[in-house]
């Protein structure tokens, strides 16, 4: 992969709109369902062993986490019958208990029943609503648009607005194995998976996509967001499907893990964001949710099994990183991260993605002003890890091919064992998240972040983070010419990094190191009120937020850089 | 390659890499149930076991074949059990690499630690090593082949007690259960017991940390001090063993199972055991070479004892035990010397961990 990115223009991979996998799904779409509900219906089934008591058990407790969902915790996007789907539930429930002289079968025909009710339900809420024509009217909405808000703001002079100079690709920087990524996709099926820092990553990785000339990828995206109209257009039209994390019981994770899987052997290219959330912190995500992952795994070897040996049933695992300079939402998200309260299950949105007005706003702040944003695309893997050659095939590391298909077999022949794949999904996790961190590119602004943090966290050896973050303002100064020289030692150290494959650095990286603090210092989360780093009129560098400057330090956490600081 | 995915491996031959005295004991008990063939890598061993049914003079089961290409293991067997001495492991696995595929399951018998430098550095000419150059054995597995499903056997196994056909007891372990079942199914019987544990990596180090226990324990036996000083010895062995092998990524659990504590007392309790030997003739006032020139087979603590110490010095962590043994093993310490710095060493609590 190089540095630089190249300005392309890409064809569509499959031009004829019904060949793409989402629009068959979405024609497709009540059969689909219907499958995900039957399908998870008998998973769960199994799970419980078929011992209608456990089975009995797990419809209690998901009936009674939802009535307290309902009522606690109630969106705009719930459907209005939420109450009484559920009191429908309650009081076939309590029918069966009181059917004493019903035999052990009918029970269980009963149990199932309600089973199956409440797995369409939730099959039917996940689903996707992809519709052509709204995925067409976004794409150009927001090429046509923010080309145009684009080059109005750097090109200057009458006409500006028409000018051509400047294309989204200047702003977004894709970079990496995007042909290969391209070749693949005609071939297999992508499971695309990036790191999440912001709400705008799921438009971000849509327009790249389709910039690419792929047809669109079925994704998760938290209900949450489509409580926002505007997000919720942006999310249909590209095939987003829902993920609600206020539901936690197994009768609503199994559906969606079918959902994923049905559709990923449906031929339907996913992405997954596998961190689940953003990442609160700011680091790249190094712990990742293997839920949706194991998805991945499964579908291959269900490929296996139903005998699509070939190209066509293989799943390739591409891992993306995205950097930014700045994040939105980076206030809410490092106090969320600080002050871990937990309260995860219940989150309330409090951060400053909360409505259409403010995204607009930013929106044109961000393509009239400065700062840029790359996509960085990597190598394609199998659902092991292994990187695969031109050809789709799996390869070690001395390029001898292997077969895929042999990771699922035993005494001769493809088998099932959920144990088995669990460890597999775990292997596949590790790989991605060393994969992140290669395939990352390194800003000024996070260099810049990274060494004042670490300086000011030097100065106070003695304080724990929480002491170090409540320091008063004098305390928070550097000097400038001990801040550039240490920014070079780090810089020199990132090189070094470079050099043995673990790290991409942005072309502007590579200027004399004046022009690369100047640099950072204007971009480092620039559209905040309180800036994580300034220089001020007598030479100095200092922080208005020590949370902040934190938050943006944290992108060059696991590469060992504190090291250069004891 | 004919053989390759066909269809029922029931009636497929079990291999085993290695035929040192693990090895020999390990395949004998395969062969009571299953078809045995064994990898060597001399010729004459090969034929000594097609011929007369032994290996370096010990008896094998008459079913037990051998081979020395790798390639026609690989491609008869599913299942393989390498047994080599950790010194040559890494090599014995490159040379299987290129035949090696995804289905095959390897369960290894070998206690010992592989260092992982890059090219040109050694224990002499580095400083620090991170836990990222020690590799065990599962792990060199897992590096240098593509085979994933790994596990390893660990537990009380002293090989001539084996061979007498003595009761005993091992544990396979391995993050798959597959594989823990498959290595139950092949080796289970009236006299061996198998039992099965998912931390792998705990197990693999019970019995690498327990080996170096063992050599201070023939050190004690060597000054003739008795009982209750090896007692002494075994409890803070057992704590050192635990704390190292928490640092080293093992859980606590493990260390206290049969791979662990029982595997422990065996060894501080055999006059079978090379490492007690070790430590043993040392205590007498041999010097280490010459004891290393008698042995025909390596005591694994040795090579352990060096690499921890390394260890030891990149992390900041104490080891009583480990450092006084380096001390007495490469620097001349005398053994007695070294007894008296632990009787010396503060112990606060008997046990900070459980």
């Amino acid at each position: 992969m190089t540095d630089d990115y190249i300005k392309q223009k890409y064809d569509p991979i499959l031009p004829r709109k019904d060949e793409w996998p989402v629009v068959k799904l979405a024609k497709s779409r009540k059969d689909f369902v219907q499958n995900v509900a039957s399908f998870s219906k008998d998973k769960i089934i199994s799970m419980t062993g078929n011992n209608l008591d456990l089975l009995k058990e797990e419809l209690e407790t998901t009936l009674y986490r939802e009535k307290l969902r309902v009522k606690q915790n109630p969106w705009l996007v719930d459907p209005d019958d939420e109450e009484e789907f559920w009191s429908g539930v309650k009081s076939a429930l309590v029918q069966i208990s009181f059917e004493s002289q019903a035999t052990e079968e009918e029970r269980k025909v009963a149990y199932h029943k309600i089973l199956e009710s409440i797995t369409t339900r939730y099959s039917e809420e996940i689903a996707s609503n992809f519709k052509h024509s709204h995925y067409k009217a976004t794409r150009k909405m927001v090429t046509f648009g923010f080309s145009r808000l684009l080059n109005a703001g750097r090109v200057k002079g009458l006409g500006s607005i028409f000018s051509k100079q400047y294309t989204l690709q200047d702003k977004i920087q894709i970079i990496g194995e995007t042909e290969r990524l391209r070749d693949l996709a005609s071939k297999g099926t992508i499971v695309m998976v990036p790191t999440h820092f912001s709400n705008l990553d799921s438009i971000l990785i849509g327009w790249t996509i389709s910039t690419l000339g792929m047809p669109p990828f079925l994704y998760g995206a938290g209900l949450n967001l489509f409580n926002i109209q505007i997000f919720a257009y942006f999310m249909n039209a590209l095939g987003a499907y829902k993920v609600d994390r206020r539901k936690k019981n197994l009768l609503y994770l199994e559906t969606l893990k079918s959902y994923s899987s049905e559709a990923i052997q449906f031929g339907c290219h996913s992405l997954f964001f596998p961190g689940g959330t953003r990442s609160r912190s700011g680091k790249i995500e190094n712990k990742l949710k293997l839920g949706l992952l194991s998805t991945a795994v499964e579908a291959q070897r269900a490929n296996y099994e139903k005998g699509f040996n070939d190209i066509s049933g293989k799943i390739f695992i591409v891992p993306v990183t995205i950097n930014y300079h700045f994040t939105l939402e980076a206030p809410s998200l490092i106090r969320e991260h600080l002050s871990l309260t937990g309260q995860e299950r219940y989150y309330k949105e409090t951060d400053e993605f909360s409505n259409s007005y403010k995204i607009s706003k930013f929106l044109i702040k961000f393509f009239t002003k400065g700062s840029d944003i790359s996509v960085s695309i990597g190598q394609p893997m199998d659902i092991l890890g292994n990187y695969v050659d031109l050809e789709g095939n799996s390869t070690d590391r001395d390029g001898r091919m292997i077969d895929c298909r042999d990771y699922f077999m035993s005494n001769g022949k493809v088998s099932v064992d959920p144990q088995r794949e669990e460890v597999y999904t775990q292997i596949l996790g590790d790989r991605i998240v060393e994969e992140f961190h290669k395939i990352n590119r390194v800003f000024s602004s996070h260099l810049v972040a990274f060494t004042a943090f670490q300086m000011i966290k030097k100065q106070n050896s003695k304080m724990d983070l929480f002491s170090l973050l409540r320091l008063p303002e004098e305390d928070l100064v550097i000097d400038y010419s001990d801040f550039r020289s240490t920014c070079q030692t780090v810089l020199n150290r990132l090189m070094e990094i470079r050099a043995k494959g673990l790290v991409h650095v942005a072309p502007h990286l590579k200027q004399d190191i004046d022009k690369i603090i100047a640099h950072g210092l204007a971009n480092v989360g620039m559209y905040h009120s309180k800036r994580p780093l300034i220089k001020t009129s007598d030479d100095k560098i200092t922080t208005q937020d020590m949370s902040l400057l934190y938050y943006y330090h944290n992108r060059l956490d696991g590469y060992d850089l504190e090291k250069l600081f004891k | 390659m004919t053989l390759k995915n066909s269809s029922n491996n029931i009636e497929k031959p079990v291999g085993v890499i290695g035929i040192g005295s693990f090895g020999t004991a390990i395949a004998n008990i395969l062969a009571e149930k299953n078809n045995v063939i064994v990898y060597a890598r001399k010729q004459e061993i090969v034929d000594e076991i097609n011929e007369q049914h032994s290996a370096e003079g010990r008896a094998l089961n008459q079913s037990i074949s051998a081979t020395t290409d790798p390639q026609t293991l690989c491609e008869m067997c599913e299942v393989m059990f390498p047994v080599v001495s950790s010194s040559g492991f890494r090599d014995v696995m490159k040379k299987f690499a290129p035949f090696l595929h995804p289905y095959h399951i390897l369960i290894h018998g070998t206690k010992g630690l592989v260092l992982n430098l890059p090219e040109g550095r050694n224990l002499d000419n580095v400083s620090k090593i991170h836990r990222e150059n020690i590799w065990t054995m599962s792990e060199v597995i897992q590096n240098e082949t593509v085979v994933v499903r790994v596990g390893c056997l660990a537990g009380p196994n002293l090989a001539k007690e084996l061979a007498k056909g003595q009761p005993a007891a091992t544990v396979v372990a391995s993050r798959f259960n597959e594989v823990i079942l498959e290595g139950q199914r092949l080796l289970r019987s009236d006299r061996f017991q198998v039992y099965g544990n998912q931390d792998i990596i705990g197990v693999e180090l019970s019995g690498v940390l327990k080996n170096t226990i063992a050599i201070a324990s023939g050190a004690l036996a060597g000054l003739g001090l008795g009982e209750n000083a090896k007692g002494l010895l075994i409890s803070r062995g057992m704590v050192e063993m635990i704390h190292l092998g928490n640092a080293l990524g093992g859980q606590t659990q493990s260390f206290v199972g049969l791979a662990g504590i029982g595997d422990l007392v065996t060894t501080c309790s055999s006059t079978f055991s090379r490492n007690y030997t070790v430590g043993y003739r040392l205590a007498k006032g041999e010097t280490l070479d010459a004891i290393n020139d008698s042995m025909d087979e390596v005591a694994e603590g040795i090579n352990t004892v060096r690499l921890l110490k390394t260890f030891l010095e990149g992390t900041g962590m104490r080891a009583p035990i480990t450092e006084n043994l380096y001390k007495v093993l490469f620097e001349g310490f005398k053994v007695e010397d070294a007894l008296y710095y632990l009787m010396k060493y503060p112990f606060n609590v008997d046990i900070d961990f459980l």
